[in-house]
């Protein structure tokens, strides 16, 4: 295993685990702050992919295609919490699960009814589809933007919680809804934003991957899972866990799919070790998450107490 | 008694001891129609009704009924449509099967239900030796050809250290299992991907780590089309050979990559500009009906419902006669668009694998071409465990 190998999944993973903590700070801050479980997190995230991959293909252009993405789904998102997520508040988490679970059906029809169900793909700005060099290491050029795009966003996010007054008032209302209110907070628009906010990081995602993945139906399931486990990894409601809880996920699944077949190889048969190299390899980050549960069940970071 | 009635008599004695011709042939077409390998299903379906609308809704002289219904490549999605297939719509064949991993969770019940299974793609292993099943035909390839032929092609260029990529599933391992075979280079790496997997990042350093001469995927569909273009997005088009199966460089790739596919060996039972005249009225009659180059894929579909209805031909219709129609399925005499075209005694095809390299024609058009044969006559290394006896 020479440096550059080390290097160049090192970035890999840190994209990935960029990628997943998009979806996961959504996610852990209406878990958090609305107490609010939301499956249909993850329809946005394909709501986006859609509006960016449909948008660039008929406008020539990823940043036109990306920008309406966003927009779009931040309004979609605000309607959604506004229509219906808003009246689920108060009732126990079944509720929630059952609610939202529904959404995410009706989302997925409701793409197939407009799309059709053939996969779409994103193309990429010409400009960025090759590789860069950088001392030795060439690296895919988009890739590097994911990465600057995740940072870019951390940083805002952290920003924005932590030193804006939107924040403090989000913060607020998430220790103690009640006496935010009476202290004169307006809490459910406050809610409103905030599923606003989470809305268009679903869709910076979708239009960020759609490019490397495919843009399809039931896209969103399966990185929902994962952003779940980045938010139980790191603590319910921080955002900081969902940060450090993406990274870790990524290196981890990223450094276990190239690691832990190798070094099954030196020890075992390379029958068995081919067998149970890639099956290890793709349960490492529940794995993970069950150490996390076992030894600090709140979380790395947990939002409270 | 007169003499009508003994003649009815007569004729309803004589129905009961011979099986009469059906008076039509239920298809039941599952196929992968949604998600990022939606393509492959959808051209084994054009394909397949291309024959069957020239035939003026026919199948071997039977109106024939397609009921076609989506597996989302999901073994379970799969499972529940073929139960439907055969206790509701009591289908008489079933056909258009992408997937190996599909195939191998719904077949056990169709061979129960003593119903043919005419495969349009998937040959696995599975089936092919002592597995082999009377009710199970292969139109396509057994699943290690395709790969046993890039093996060759590997070995014939002389390439000495390669890394062999595909996914952990029946049919990736036979995909390896068939290159390795007739690849005399070293393997330096075996890697098997998650079924489905899109993003190839950490695969993809692990290959530029390993420095091979050549690297052989098999990735079929969405995988392939994701494959190569982070293989090209990450350089690694200009450092390392990539040899592929004829699924990972047809048209549905190519359109999707572009011109750095340009020069990509790749390896198939089947060729667009094969010269036979079966093939010539094929392409020509799919790009018109269609506006696009058929695939591999839709070869495959054509060939199936051409091979369904020269059976259902020399059966006379009698597709209820298990012995009948197994007989003629095994012995279909159709023009092939593949050119010669024979079934083993497993059921698999005994056929020429070619080799064709993707270049840019005088019109400006990325295709693939056809470079020469590979294997001539190839039959796959499991027949000879399969002691089935001939209908």
């Amino acid at each position: 295993m020479d440096a550059i190998l080390l290097v160049e999944q090192a970035l890999n993973g840190l994209q990935f685990g960029l990628m997943l903590f998009l979806l996961a700070a959504g996610l852990t801050l209406v878990f958090g702050i609305m107490d609010m479980i939301n499956l249909a997190h993850g329809s946005l995230y394909m709501v986006g992919a859609y509006l960016a991959a449909t948008v660039a293909a008929a406008s020539g252009s990823f940043l036109v295609g990306a920008a309406a993405a966003i927009a779009g789904t931040a309004l979609i998102g605000m309607l959604l919490e506004v229509t219906l997520l808003r009246r689920l508040y108060k009732r126990d988490h079944l509720h929630q699960v059952l609610a939202t679970f529904g959404v995410l059906l009706m989302a997925n029809e409701a793409v197939r009814m407009v799309w059709g169900p053939e996969a779409l793909s994103l193309e990429l700005p010409a400009a960025l589809a090759g590789p860069v060099e950088i001392g030795g290491l060439v690296y895919p050029a988009f890739r590097l933007v994911i990465i600057a795009v995740g940072i870019v966003v951390a940083i805002g996010l952290y920003v924005l919680v932590a030193h804006t007054k939107l924040g403090m008032l989000v913060r607020a209302g998430a220790s103690n809804r009640e006496m935010a209110r009476a202290m004169g907070v307006r809490v459910n628009t406050i809610f409103t934003v905030v599923f606003g906010i989470g809305a268009v990081l679903c869709a910076v995602a979708g239009a960020m991957l759609g490019p490397l993945l495919a843009v399809q139906v039931g896209m969103g399931e399966s990185i929902l899972i994962l952003a779940f486990v980045v938010i139980v990894i790191g603590g319910i409601g921080s955002v900081r866990g969902a940060f450090v809880g993406a990274v870790l996920v990524g290196m981890v699944d990223t450094f276990g799919r190239t690691l832990l077949p190798m070094s099954l190889r030196a020890v075992l048969p390379p029958q068995i070790a081919g067998n149970l190299g890639p099956a290890l390899a793709s349960i490492l980050i529940y794995v993970l998450m069950a150490a996390v549960l076992f030894w600090r069940p709140q979380g790395l970071f947990p939002a409270r107490g | 008694m007169t003499r009508t009635t003994l003649a009815a008599a007569l004729v309803l004695a004589a129905m009961t001891l011979t099986t009469q011709a059906a008076d039509q042939i239920k298809v039941g077409f599952m196929s992968t129609l949604s998600g990022p390998s939606a393509a492959l299903g959808i051209d084994i379906r054009d394909a397949f009704n291309l024959v069957v609308k020239r035939n003026g809704g026919k199948l071997g002289g039977l109106p024939a009924e397609i009921i076609v219904v989506d597996d989302q490549m999901k073994p379970d999605t799969g499972k529940q449509a073929t139960e439907r297939l055969l206790k509701k719509d009591r289908v008489d064949v079933i056909t258009g099967i992408v997937f190996s991993n599909v195939m191998l969770a719904v077949a056990p019940s169709i061979f129960e239900n003593q119903t043919f299974l005419v495969s349009a793609n998937a040959g696995p292993t599975a089936y092919s030796g002592e597995g082999c099943n009377p009710y199970f035909y292969a139109a396509s390839w057994q699943n290690d050809g395709l790969h046993e032929a890039a093996g060759q092609f590997a070995t014939s260029k002389g390439y000495k250290t390669a890394v062999l990529l595909a996914p952990n599933y029946p049919a990736g391992k036979d995909a390896l299992t068939g290159f390795k075979r007739l690849y005399k280079g070293e393997v330096v790496d075996e890697i098997y991907t998650k079924l489905g997997q899109l993003d190839f990042a950490a695969e993809l350093a692990q290959v530029r780590a390993a420095k091979p001469q050549a690297v052989y995927i098999f990735q079929p569909g969405g995988m392939g089309i994701n494959f190569i273009k982070q293989w090209v997005a990450a350089g690694l088009d200009k450092q390392v050979v990539l040899i592929a199966p004829g699924f990972s460089a047809d048209e549905d790739v190519i359109k999707a990559v572009g011109e750095p596919m340009v020069g990509m060996f790749n390896t198939a039972q089947w060729a667009h500009d094969l010269g036979n005249a079966e093939n010539r009225k094929f392409v020509a009659e799919f790009q018109k009906e269609y506006g696009r180059l058929p695939t591999v894929y839709a070869s495959q579909g054509y060939d199936t419902a051409l091979m369904i209805d020269a059976a259902v031909r020399e059966a006379k219709g009698k597709i209820e006669d298990k012995a009948v129609f197994g007989k003629a399925l095994a012995t279909a005499k159709f023009s092939s668009v593949r050119g010669e075209f024979k079934l083993n005694v497993n059921h698999m095809p005994i056929q020429n694998y070619y080799l064709r390299q993707i270049w840019k024609d005088p019109n400006g058009r990325i295709t693939n071409k056809l470079i020469g044969t590979v294997l001539t006559n190839h039959a796959d290394a499991y027949a000879g465990a399969c002691k089935m006896k001939p209908w």
